[in-house]
This record gives C-alpha cells, sequence and structure tokens, in this order.
C-alpha cells in the first residue's frame, strides 16, 4: 500500500498504532507544516537589524486583532446623540477609557499599535530596498506586500472615524471627497462611498463594518498569502546572494540555519525590545505628542465647525504632501484630480520595483554610488514630504513638496537606467557572517 | 435641505484655506504650574468647578463618586460637592437645555470633561491654554456680555471669576491686559486659584493617568528583565552557529 496515504498508521481493527500527533498528521499535516514553515525552514545566518520588522508586524497584527476585539464589545457606531448631547459613538470611547475595567490600556494598545503599525512597516518595507528583497524570485512576495500596505492604508483611515471625533470627521470628510475629483464618475462615486451627502451614520457603520470585519480578513489572508510565497523561495538577506546555491550533501544550504529555534529565540528579543518602546508610549505618552492621538480629536465632531487645520494622522502624510503638490488643472482637469491620481501613483509605483531594478547586484552592499545616492534623496524627501504633510499649507512647503515628489518619482521612474549604468562591486560567493 | 446642508458644507470647505493661514501664527500661552500631585489643590479645583463652572458647562464623562479618587469620602463629596438631587454615580451634568442655552450665548457651552486634551497644540499643552484663557479676560462694552477675552477672541463666555479677579482693561496700544478695579484676590492668589481649577480640568481629561504611568514603570521593569532573559537564551543558542 502507498505509505504516504497513512492508512497504514492504523490497526486491523481501526485503533491507532502510534501516538497521538501520528493520529493527528494522518489527518493534517501537522508536522510537515511544522518543518517547512520552521524547524526545517532554513534561513540565511547573517540576518541584521533590518530583519526584525517582519516578525513585528505580526506580532502589531496580534496586538491590533487582541485589543480590538475587546474594542468592539464596548464601542458603539452611532453618530446620534445621546442625552448630553455627545454622538453616541464618542462618548462609547470614553466609555471605554474611563469605566471600562482596563478599557484605557486596551484602547491605548490600539492606538498606539495603528502607528507601530506603520513605522514597523516602512522600516520592513525599507528593508526590501536596501537589500534588493523584491528581485526575482520574489516579485511576488512584494507584490503581495504592497497590497498589504494598500489594505493596512485603507484599515487604518476607517479606524480613525471611528472615535468621531473633529478630526475623524473632516478627515474622513476631506479623503471621501477626493474621489468626487475624478471625471464623470466622481460625485456620485464619493456620495456611494459615503451612503450619504456628508460624512453621517451610514459612514460610520459601513466603516465600522470595514475596519472589523472585511479588511482584517482581507489582511489575514494577504499575511498568509506573503509568507507562503516567502518560504516557497526563501528569504533574502543583506548580502543579496541567493544561499540555495551552496548546499550541502543532504541540499541543505552551508549559510542557512533552521529558523526555529535560531530566529525564534532572536525574533523574541526584538519582539521584548520592539515592546519596551511600545509600552514606554503606551503608558507614558499615548497621544505621541499629539501625532499618534490628535489633539483636536478630543472634540466630539461638529459638521458645522470646521477645524482651522486639517492634518492627516503621520503615516499619511508623504502621500498627502504628494496630492498638495499638484496645484496644476491640466487637460481641462481639476489640480485636485491630478492631486489623487499623483498620490494613488505614489504608492502604485512602489509594487513595480522589481521590473524597475535592473542592477546586476541586490543588496546595497554591493551597489555604486550613484543608486546610494538616489536612495538617499529618496529617503530624505519622503521624510521631507511627511514633514511639511503634518503642517499647514504655505508657500514654501508647497515649492518644496512639488521637489520631493520630483525627487520621488525619479527615484522609481529613472531606475531601469541608473541602476544599470551604476559601478557595482562584485558580490560575495557566500554570506558576510562575523 | 440636504441640498442645503451641502452648500453649508461646501462654503465651510472654501474658508479652509483662510482659516489656516490665519492659525498660522504662534500664540504665546503662559505655562500652567503641574498641581497633579497636590490633592488639596485638586480639591481646590474640584471645588471651584462646581462653583462656578458646573451651571453651565457640564461634565458628563466624571461620574462623582470618581472625585473619591482625589482622596475625598462619599459622604464628604455629597455635602460639599453636589448641589442637585443627582446620586453619589451619576455624572456630573447640569439641567440647562443645551438648546436653550444656545439661545442665551449664542453657543452652546462645550462639555468640559475632555477640554484640557482637546486644547493641547503645538503652541502648548491644554493645560497652559486654559490657564491663559481663564485670566485673559477683559471689559469689552462691545460684547453682549461685557466681556472679551485676548486668547479666545469674541468669546460667548462672560468672566464667570470676575468677583475674584476684579476687572481687567486691555490697552489696545500695547495689547496688554491691566486691572482696573480689583477684586476679593490678589493677581498672585487668583493664578493660583485658576492654576488648581485648570489641575482639576486636567485630571478630569484623563482621570486614570496618574495610575497609567504608576503601572508603567512596573511593566517597563519587567520588559527590562524580560529582555536580559531572552538575551541570554539567543546567546546560548547562537553558539552552535559557527562562522563557516
Amino acid at each position: 500500500m502507498a505509505s504516504n496515504s497513512g492508512y497504514d498508521k492504523y490497526k486491523s481493527d481501526g485503533s491507532l498504532k502510534g501516538n497521538l500527533l501520528e493520529w493527528f498528521d494522518a489527518r493534517f499535516p501537522a508536522t510537515s507544516l511544522w518543518r517547512g514553515h520552521l524547524a526545517e525552514y532554513y534561513a540565511p545566518k547573517n540576518f541584521n537589524f533590518w530583519y526584525f520588522f517582519g516578525s513585528l508586524a505580526m506580532v502589531v497584527l496580534a496586538i491590533q486583532i487582541v485589543t480590538g476585539i475587546f474594542l468592539v464589545m464596548f464601542y458603539k457606531p452611532d453618530a446620534s446623540l445621546n442625552a448630553n448631547g455627545v454622538p453616541v459613538a464618542f462618548a462609547s470611547v470614553e466609555y471605554i477609557m474611563r469605566d471600562v475595567n482596563w478599557g484605557w490600556l486596551i484602547r491605548y494598545m490600539h492606538s498606539t499599535g495603528a502607528s507601530a503599525f506603520f513605522v514597523v512597516v516602512y522600516l520592513h518595507m525599507f528593508r526590501g530596498m536596501l537589500y534588493g528583497s523584491y528581485r526575482k524570485p520574489r516579485e511576488l512576495i512584494w507584490v503581495f506586500g504592497m497590497l498589504i500596505f494598500l489594505v493596512l492604508m485603507a484599515e487604518a483611515f476607517m479606524g480613525y472615524l471611528l472615535p468621531w471625533g473633529q478630526m475623524s470627521f473632516w478627515g474622513a470628510q476631506v479623503i471621501v471627497n477626493l474621489f468626487s475629483a475624478i471625471p464623470f464618475v466622481g460625485e456620485p462615486l464619493s456620495i456611494w462611498i459615503r451612503g450619504d451627502y456628508v460624512i453621517g451614520d451610514a459612514t460610520l457603520n459601513r466603516f465600522f463594518s470595514f475596519h472589523v470585519i472585511a479588511i482584517p480578513l482581507a489582511l489575514l489572508g494577504l499575511v498568509a498569502a506573503h509568507i507562503m510565497a516567502l518560504h516557497e523561495v526563501g528569504s533574502n538577506n543583506p548580502d543579496g546572494i541567493e544561499i540555495k546555491k551552496n548546499v550541502d550533501a543532504n541540499g541543505i544550504p552551508l549559510d542557512g540555519i533552521p529558523f526555529h529555534p535560531y530566529y525564534t529565540v532572536k525574533d523574541i528579543v526584538g519582539v521584548v525590545v520592539f515592546l519596551i518602546l511600545f509600552f514606554g508610549v503606551v503608558f507614558f505618552a499615548p497621544e505621541g505628542g499629539g501625532y499618534f492621538l490628535e489633539y483636536n480629536n478630543f472634540f466630539p465632531a461638529d459638521p458645522l465647525k470646521t477645524p482651522p487645520h486639517i492634518a492627516p494622522v503621520w503615516y499619511f502624510t508623504p502621500s498627502y504632501s504628494i496630492l498638495r503638490s499638484m496645484v496644476w488643472p491640466v487637460f481641462g482637469l481639476e489640480a485636485k484630480f491630478w492631486g489623487v491620481v499623483a498620490m494613488g501613483a505614489s504608492v502604485v509605483v512602489i509594487a513595480f520595483l522589481p521590473w524597475l531594478d535592473r542592477s546586476p547586484v541586490k543588496s546595497i552592499r554591493y551597489r555604486g554610488p550613484i543608486y546610494k545616492s538616489f536612495l538617499t534623496a529618496f529617503v530624505i524627501a519622503f521624510l521631507t514630504l511627511g514633514y511639511f504633510g503634518t503642517q499647514p499649507p504655505s508657500p514654501v512647503g508647497e515649492v518644496v513638496s512639488q521637489i520631493c515628489s520630483l525627487i520621488y518619482f525619479s527615484f522609481f521612474l529613472l531606475m531601469p537606467w541608473y541602476s544599470k549604468i551604476d559601478k557595482c562591486k562584485p558580490e560575495p560567493e557566500r554570506v558576510t557572517f562575523k | 435641505m440636504k441640498a442645503d446642508i451641502m452648500k453649508r458644507f461646501l462654503l465651510a470647505l472654501l474658508f479652509v484655506p483662510l482659516t489656516v493661514l490665519a492659525a498660522g501664527t504662534a500664540v504665546h500661552l503662559d505655562k500652567a504650574p503641574d498641581v497633579q500631585g497636590d490633592r488639596a489643590a485638586l480639591q481646590n479645583g474640584a471645588r471651584l468647578f462646581v462653583n462656578y463652572c458646573l451651571n453651565c458647562h457640564g461634565m458628563s464623562f466624571v461620574r462623582y463618586n470618581r472625585l473619591t479618587e482625589l482622596g475625598l469620602t462619599e459622604q464628604q463629596i455629597k455635602d460639599n460637592l453636589m448641589f442637585t438631587a443627582e446620586k453619589i454615580g451619576e455624572p456630573m451634568r447640569i439641567a440647562a437645555r443645551a438648546s436653550d442655552q444656545k439661545q442665551w450665548f449664542g453657543v452652546t457651552p462645550p462639555d468640559l470633561s475632555l477640554v484640557a486634551r482637546a486644547r493641547a497644540s503645538a503652541d502648548g499643552s491644554g493645560a497652559d491654554w486654559l490657564y491663559t484663557y481663564l485670566r485673559s479676560f477683559y471689559q469689552d462694552d462691545k460684547r453682549p456680555t461685557g466681556w472679551n477675552n485676548t486668547l479666545f477672541a469674541n468669546v460667548g463666555m462672560p468672566h464667570v471669576l470676575w468677583e475674584l479677579q476684579g476687572i481687567q482693561n486691555l490697552n489696545h496700544e500695547t495689547q496688554k491686559l491691566g486691572i482696573s478695579q480689583s477684586g476679593q484676590l490678589a493677581p498672585a492668589e487668583f493664578d493660583k486659584q485658576i492654576a488648581d481649577l485648570v489641575g482639576f480640568l486636567v485630571w478630569a481629561g484623563e482621570p486614570a493617568a496618574g495610575f497609567r504611568k504608576q503601572l508603567g514603570f512596573g511593566v517597563l521593569a519587567f520588559l527590562v528583565i524580560l529582555f536580559g532573559v531572552s538575551y541570554a537564551l539567543k546567546k546560548e543558542y547562537w553558539r552552535d552557529v559557527k562562522k563557516h
């Protein structure tokens, strides 16, 4: 009989020959999953600091899901006013903060977790850019990752409406209004998204539904796809060379080590350091200086009172600056439309990195001066765009944002040319490990 | 009806860029003394709040019995801070209807539960804003209440604490405030009362804040120890990993 069917695990009377694990393995690939993804998944031994952020993103995802489950038990997506004249949704958040046992901790972990998510994801993406992790054969990992990033942005945006404060309301108002800039379908589209002519109870309820069910489902599926694709081709490393080229007699990479226990124990150290920083914010600066929880959002949403300065949360500010930098109406379409196009393009273009990069090497360690200069300029432009996105519009900010947007797009669109002509150093045969 | 609301919105959005420019100038705020560790000051702040503020402004997210965290017994709260028929577990609400208040003042006085958090900005903390605001009222016959404010121009609220502070006037040339008729308290004493009141509003903004910080030290201490253990574990395992 075919031994891989698992039926030979049984005695003739149908009872189990071996132990419980064998019984399980005959019905579910428990041991083979464990081996394939952890105990016998060989990762390069030269991972450095930048390789903590993938596992940290998973930790933050877990924090967000668990705290989110508890928040939903008490939060009420209801824009109507309570007996004290306060919107029910806003009041329910304060109820969590004041009357629910440990509610303040759960809520601060969730609000800090949102910012932490973007911190680790931005650093995780930057790691990919540093070491060319998106290059063949890892293009799909990168594309799945970009989809995760897009979905994460939607998750954060919709979640930000839920506290129903002034910034929640007016931020959503500004962003949903952007859709109205699309020719012909824009106006009905924005009404369709809101479910109303203005941000209202219908909007709040659908954003709640998307935030707690639809988007997290998509997120979990994409994370699974991201990891499955990664474990199919194997991890890149800071040298950007393939460890599978040098294998021993058993086909195990010479520079590979089993993910478990080596990287599990290492990642635990990373998680603890992360938690020290994370809880440092949660316990001592949950407002994050007005960047994690915007001060104006402690005022309940008031549709008749526009705040003087509507700023998105910090993680959207680079995109927001790119949006604002487009001030020219072209082809008979208003500037706002081109702003939306530029903002969308600024995210989508990242997904094309695997096909834009023509360098013979992957890692920054062996790249030439041209790529290094472009990457440095890109990072500076990105941070500058982020800064001006937090500021009220100004003539100086506009010009600087326009220059930085140009640098941002040049980094990507000129890459097929400059990455090819750059003077690269030779890659080593084996990974660098000290 | 809906089109009307839409128009109002578009009009409001139209003014966004203008108001943004206006917001560009930094405002000078006086630094509010920190009284969070001073229970007597916070109790005094609570006393001032229920006597002077709680007639028009509610504090609907704070229950009366939460004031026990300021070192008061429930009986003390009932005897000294509760003037209505409310029960000790109920929130600090007001009897006035919002619609009536809107008619009287032109604007509904906001709930003050979160005012100390909401008023924070790049210019200073919410406490600094409140401390400056409450000391910046001046006599202005052009206003319906007879009062105006240098920090919050054309504010709807009259100077409720004028009996304590006296009457301030604004010198329009120097833009400085000066007391023209002294009140029950000397300026330094008045400032102390305002500091206590602001301290109470800061406490009310997040009553758990003190406990939060206290707990934070314990959590971080635990995590630092956990870091030592996890780092030792990592070192032990990674001894196997050879250079070649």
